[in-house]
């Protein structure tokens, strides 16, 4: 399979550098910067997509148009696991009436994290639909909030009515190592998909 | 020119946009840049000679930029950020601090002028070999 090369297939040119990315997402505070911050080799970037942009659907811009500077911040971070291959996480923005940044940013990746809070699990749903319906392989990372009550991974998964195969783990995102953990078994998952599904991934 | 500030499709042209003339699309006939393609400067590997002006930029990318007069202050910033190293077009417009469609008219434009490429990414509903996701697990692990 020949990807992440340019695609004038150039005959002397070195190697590109592969690169590849996860989403973090999750309803809004739950930590998704926290655990993009403390995982990547780089302070957590900015960046900003104008909704004025001709590439929007134009029903996501009633409402806007009149407000022409609105902008949506997404903050990624940066893993280079090696010469030729480097990780990028993005952080999705929280905010629904964004689903069309989603789709830009859910495009070629992964896989995902959905950050849930057991306080709010509700605001976990949306993500979960999302990445279910478009058959991303994600994980759902429970973080794991100081005054927040603690529930064993099976009952959160009985609650978000999860298929089993999905990977439920709890987390502290401020944690580089368990940030770590969460994203290795959300590669760990999206393998044993591609196995399951080979030929219509 | 005021009436430049108009495209068809867009409506107003909020100001970054002036700096690609109102383009909201870039002339380029690839698919929209993925927000992890990897802009390369053509002459990467190439190092400035020496009485290099300091700008990060060889003579000739200079030269090329300064000669064609719908290039703007922006495009030699991103000629000279990724002559160093690839970088990805997110990580180019967090750098110079521009919006992403923005940053994505400019590297179009820059392609075009063939100064940079640009890497392609995975392609959508395609998974990375299992080799490559073992070598990212493997690198995970060695966090
Ligand atoms: N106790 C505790 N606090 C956390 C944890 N993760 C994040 N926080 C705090 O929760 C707050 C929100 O975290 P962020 O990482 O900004 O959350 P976010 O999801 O990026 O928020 P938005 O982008 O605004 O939706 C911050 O004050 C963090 O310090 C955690 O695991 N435990
Ligand atoms: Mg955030």
């Amino acid at each position: 399979m020949v990807f992440g090369r340019s695609k004038r297939g150039g005959t002397t040119a070195p190697a590109e550098p592969v690169t590849l990315k996860i989403l973090v997402a999750g309803g809004f505070g739950v930590g998704k910067t926290t655990l993009v911050g403390s995982v990547s080799e780089i302070k957590p970037l900015r960046t900003e997509e104008l909704l004025t942009e001709a590439s929007l659907p134009v029903d996501s811009l009633k409402g806007v148009e009149a407000k022409s500077t609105t902008t949506v911040a997404m903050d990624f971070g940066r893993i280079t696991i090696n010469d030729g291959l480097v990780l990028y996480l993005f952080g999705t923005p929280g905010q629904d009436r964004f689903w069309f940044l989603w789709d830009e940013l859910a495009t070629g990746a992964l896989g995902a994290v959905v950050l849930a809070d057991t306080r709010r699990l509700e605001n976990s749903f949306a993500a979960i639909d999302y990445f279910e319906r478009r058959g991303i392989p994600f994980t759902v990372a429970v973080n794991c909030f100081d005054d927040a009550e603690r529930y064993p991974a099976e009952t959160i998964r009985e609650a978000l009515d999860l298929d089993g195969a999905i990977p439920v783990m709890l987390c502290d995102a401020r944690v580089r190592e368990s940030a770590r953990d969460v994203l290795i078994s959300v590669v760990e998952h999206a393998m044993r998909n591609a196995a399951r599904a080979p030929a219509d991934m | 020119m005021t009436d430049r500030w108009f495209d068809e499709a867009a409506g107003p042209v909020v100001r970054p946009y002036a700096m690609t003339r109102g383009r909201t699309r870039s002339g380029a006939k690839d698919a929209q840049l993925d927000l992890i393609a990897l802009v390369i400067a053509e002459k990467a590997g190439e190092p400035e000679p020496d009485g290099a002006t300091g700008s990060g930029l060889l003579p000739e990318e200079e030269d090329k930029l300064l000669a064609d007069h719908s290039l703007v202050p922006e495009h030699l910033d991103i000629v000279a950020l990724c002559r160093s190293a690839p970088l990805s077009v997110a990580e180019v417009a967090a750098e110079l601090d521009l919006p992403v469609g923005v940053v994505r008219v400019l590297i179009g434009d820059l392609v075009e002028a063939e100064l940079v490429r640009v890497t392609r990414p995975v392609p959508p509903a395609e998974l990375p070999d299992e080799s490559i996701l073992r070598e990212v697990i493997n690198g995970l692990r060695a966090l």
